[in-house]
């Protein structure tokens, strides 16, 4: 019998798996009940809508967009952040966790007030003729902004717990700094990196409170599917509102199944490499 | 025999019930802009209650989008009262057997103690020559109202400009989509609800002209000092009734029934007009509307009986998915 840390393995299990049940699954079922209210021709005459289309399209392509983005240079605010020593380092460090603690609808806020034609960049940014505030290219700065801190804070105790050493050795067998990133260091991270893109892509595609107020909400244009589902709850049409955000769910999930997926097979191959 | 000292002993409790002061909580759901309406009509009105019954009276306010607030009271929050945007809110909680269908008719005027109407509110010196609803469909003019279908009180903007083509001679149901169609192809910017409508025309200074509820353009004047930008007053608007209703069910389970009756014919009495005409509200009541007559310019109106029925019918013919705003609205 293998010692564990926590006692009964019975009843660890148990909580987690009544927990799991009560937090997630539970509030889950009765939105899929509610959904099937209107029925599978319902949902498939509701999904097929261009008007539907269009939304699910900007919502889940901007949160794609943003995850990358975020992505990219949440690796290297984390690899900054981890590997440099500078004077602010920590206030900086601090600052990373800012979209987290505020009010999205603040969020929304500032960031129109930023770039609205009259605001400190979007006045800039007209000049160049670049519109920002009330197009999809406002959602899109909205989603990177509130998915920001999820890739520098699954990266950095990865980055931290680096061992040097494999640099060293890759460097003094003759690879390049390029060979030694990308063949070395990045297999390393890439499940924590995969692991903040699926967080911060979670977190863009249910961003309603701080994207309403800098998309326009133009319909076909700058509408995103959060606002078609709480136009139907403004209609008391409760089962179309949840057939909506059933279909949103599943897309999601298939989407973290692709990046759990993904996850265990770079991993694997790291293993294989080993 | 026995049976008379525990008679006696009921008789009593509520003998000094009667007659010992309560403390009493009455809960308003209202709507977004009537919050600082609601803080002063309550103040008074406690007051006026306990001086008249002894009770300890608190009124507490919710404030929300109208149907969010609609959609809360049917899934449970306890309120005594409604006080919502539009009659269609109102409705969808009687079809939930929240309160009684007829509700409307239990108190005078449609039970919309006071009133409002849709002006437009334009940038200072009004360079855009904005005076009635035709030179809001001008080329180069830009128009800011929320989404109706998202905004009780966008709803009414957009029956104010139906209305009006309308009204014109020769006017038709034809014309008046062709005029309303071509009115939301103006509009860059859909907020979801009036206050951010009236952020992003003021603070982000996008668009001409800010169609909004009188109430809420003498607001901004005020709040935002009587300068920057100048009220317009269209030839023709409609009459915005913001209804007002007690949910039965919960009034009796709380015990508050006479309390929230009579907080409501407050709302029509003279001190009760008087405190909604200082918040830029229309009163009902044609003493009061004489006193205030210097701030409500005269303005032809119409209401949604005379023009479109029932709020219902309204609500299906303009509003439900795939009706006409679905097929005019922005973006199509």
């Amino acid at each position: 019998m293998r010692h564990r840390i926590l006692p009964g393995f019975g009843i660890s299990l148990g909580y987690a798996l009544t927990y799991l049940g009560l937090i997630v699954l539970l509030p889950l079922a009765a939105l899929v009940w509610k959904a099937s209210g209107i029925g599978i021709e319902g949902l498939i005459h509701l999904l097929a809508a261009p008007r539907t289309l269009a939304a699910l399209r900007l919502s889940f392509g901007s949160a794609l967009l943003a995850a990358l983005i975020n992505a990219v240079i949440g690796l290297l605010v984390a690899w900054v952040l981890v590997r440099y020593r500078f004077p602010g380092r920590r206030l900086f460090d601090a600052l990373v966790d800012l979209p987290f603690a505020l009010p999205t609808a603040v969020a929304g806020i500032a960031l129109t007030a930023l770039y609205a034609p009259n605001g400190w960049l979007g006045s800039w940014l007209a000049s160049w003729g670049i519109k920002v505030a009330y197009t999809p290219l406002g959602v899109l700065v909205a989603m990177v902004f509130v998915g920001f801190p999820f890739v520098v804070r699954t990266l950095q105790p990865v980055l931290e717990s680096l061992d040097r050493d494999v640099e060293e050795a890759a460097e003094s067998l003759g690879a390049r700094r390029w060979q030694t990133f990308l063949r070395v260091i990045l297999p390393m991270l890439a499940p924590a990196l995969l692991t903040g893109f699926a967080l911060a892509l979670a977190r863009a595609v249910g961003e309603y409170g701080s994207v309403i107020f800098i998309a326009g909400n133009i319909p076909m244009r700058s509408e995103i599917a959060p606002l078609l589902i709480v136009q139907k709850l403004e209609q008391f049409d409760y089962a179309g509102a949840a057939a909506l955000s059933t279909a949103m769910l599943l897309f999601s999930f298939v989407l973290l199944v692709v990046i759990t997926l993904l996850q265990r097979w770079s991993s694997r191959w790291m293993e294989k490499t080993r | 025999m026995r049976k008379l000292p525990v008679l006696l002993a009921l008789v009593s409790t509520l003998a000094t019930a009667t007659v010992v002061a309560k403390d009493v909580t009455l809960l308003n759901a209202s709507y977004d802009p009537t919050r600082e309406l609601y803080r002063d009509v309550d103040t008074v009105f406690a007051a006026q209650w306990k001086a008249q019954h002894g009770d300890n009276l608190t009124i507490e306010l919710s404030n929300g989008g109208s149907g969010k607030q609609a959609r809360s009271v049917v899934d449970g929050l306890a309120a005594d009262v409604v006080t919502l945007a539009l009659a269609y809110d109102i409705d969808a909680i009687a079809d939930h057997g929240l309160l009684a269908k007829n509700w409307q008719q239990r108190l005078p005027d449609n039970a919309s103690p006071y009133t409002s109407t849709i002006v437009f509110l334009v940038r200072k010196g009004n360079p855009k020559g904005i005076k009635d609803w035709p030179d809001l469909i001008k080329s180069g003019v830009q128009v800011i109202t929320p989404n109706p279908k998202t905004s009780g009180g966008a709803r009414w903007n957009f029956l104010a400009a139906w209305g009006y083509a309308l009204k014109q001679p020769g006017g038709n149901e034809a014309k008046a989509q062709n005029f309303v169609r071509q009115l939301y192809q103006h509009v860059p910017v859909l907020d979801t609800g009036a206050r951010g409508a009236t952020n992003t025309f003021v603070q982000r200074g996008v668009g001409d002209v800010l169609l909004a509820w009188e109430n809420e353009a003498l607001l901004a004047k005020q709040e935002l000092g009587n300068d920057a930008f100048e009220i317009v007053v269209p030839s023709v608007s409609i009459l915005a009734e913001p209804p007002v209703a007690v949910v039965d069910k919960n009034v009796d389970k709380h015990g508050t029934r006479a309390i929230a009756e009579a907080y409501l014919k407050f709302l029509y009495s003279p001190q009760g007009q008087e405190i909604e005409a200082k918040h830029f509200y229309r009163p009902r009541s044609p003493d009061v509307a004489k006193q205030f007559a210097a701030q409500f310019p005269k303005v032809n109106t119409f209401t949604i009986k005379d023009v479109f029925g029932t709020w219902r019918q309204t609500q299906a013919k303009f509003f439900a998915d795939g009706a006409i705003f679905d097929q005019i609205g922005p973006g199509t």
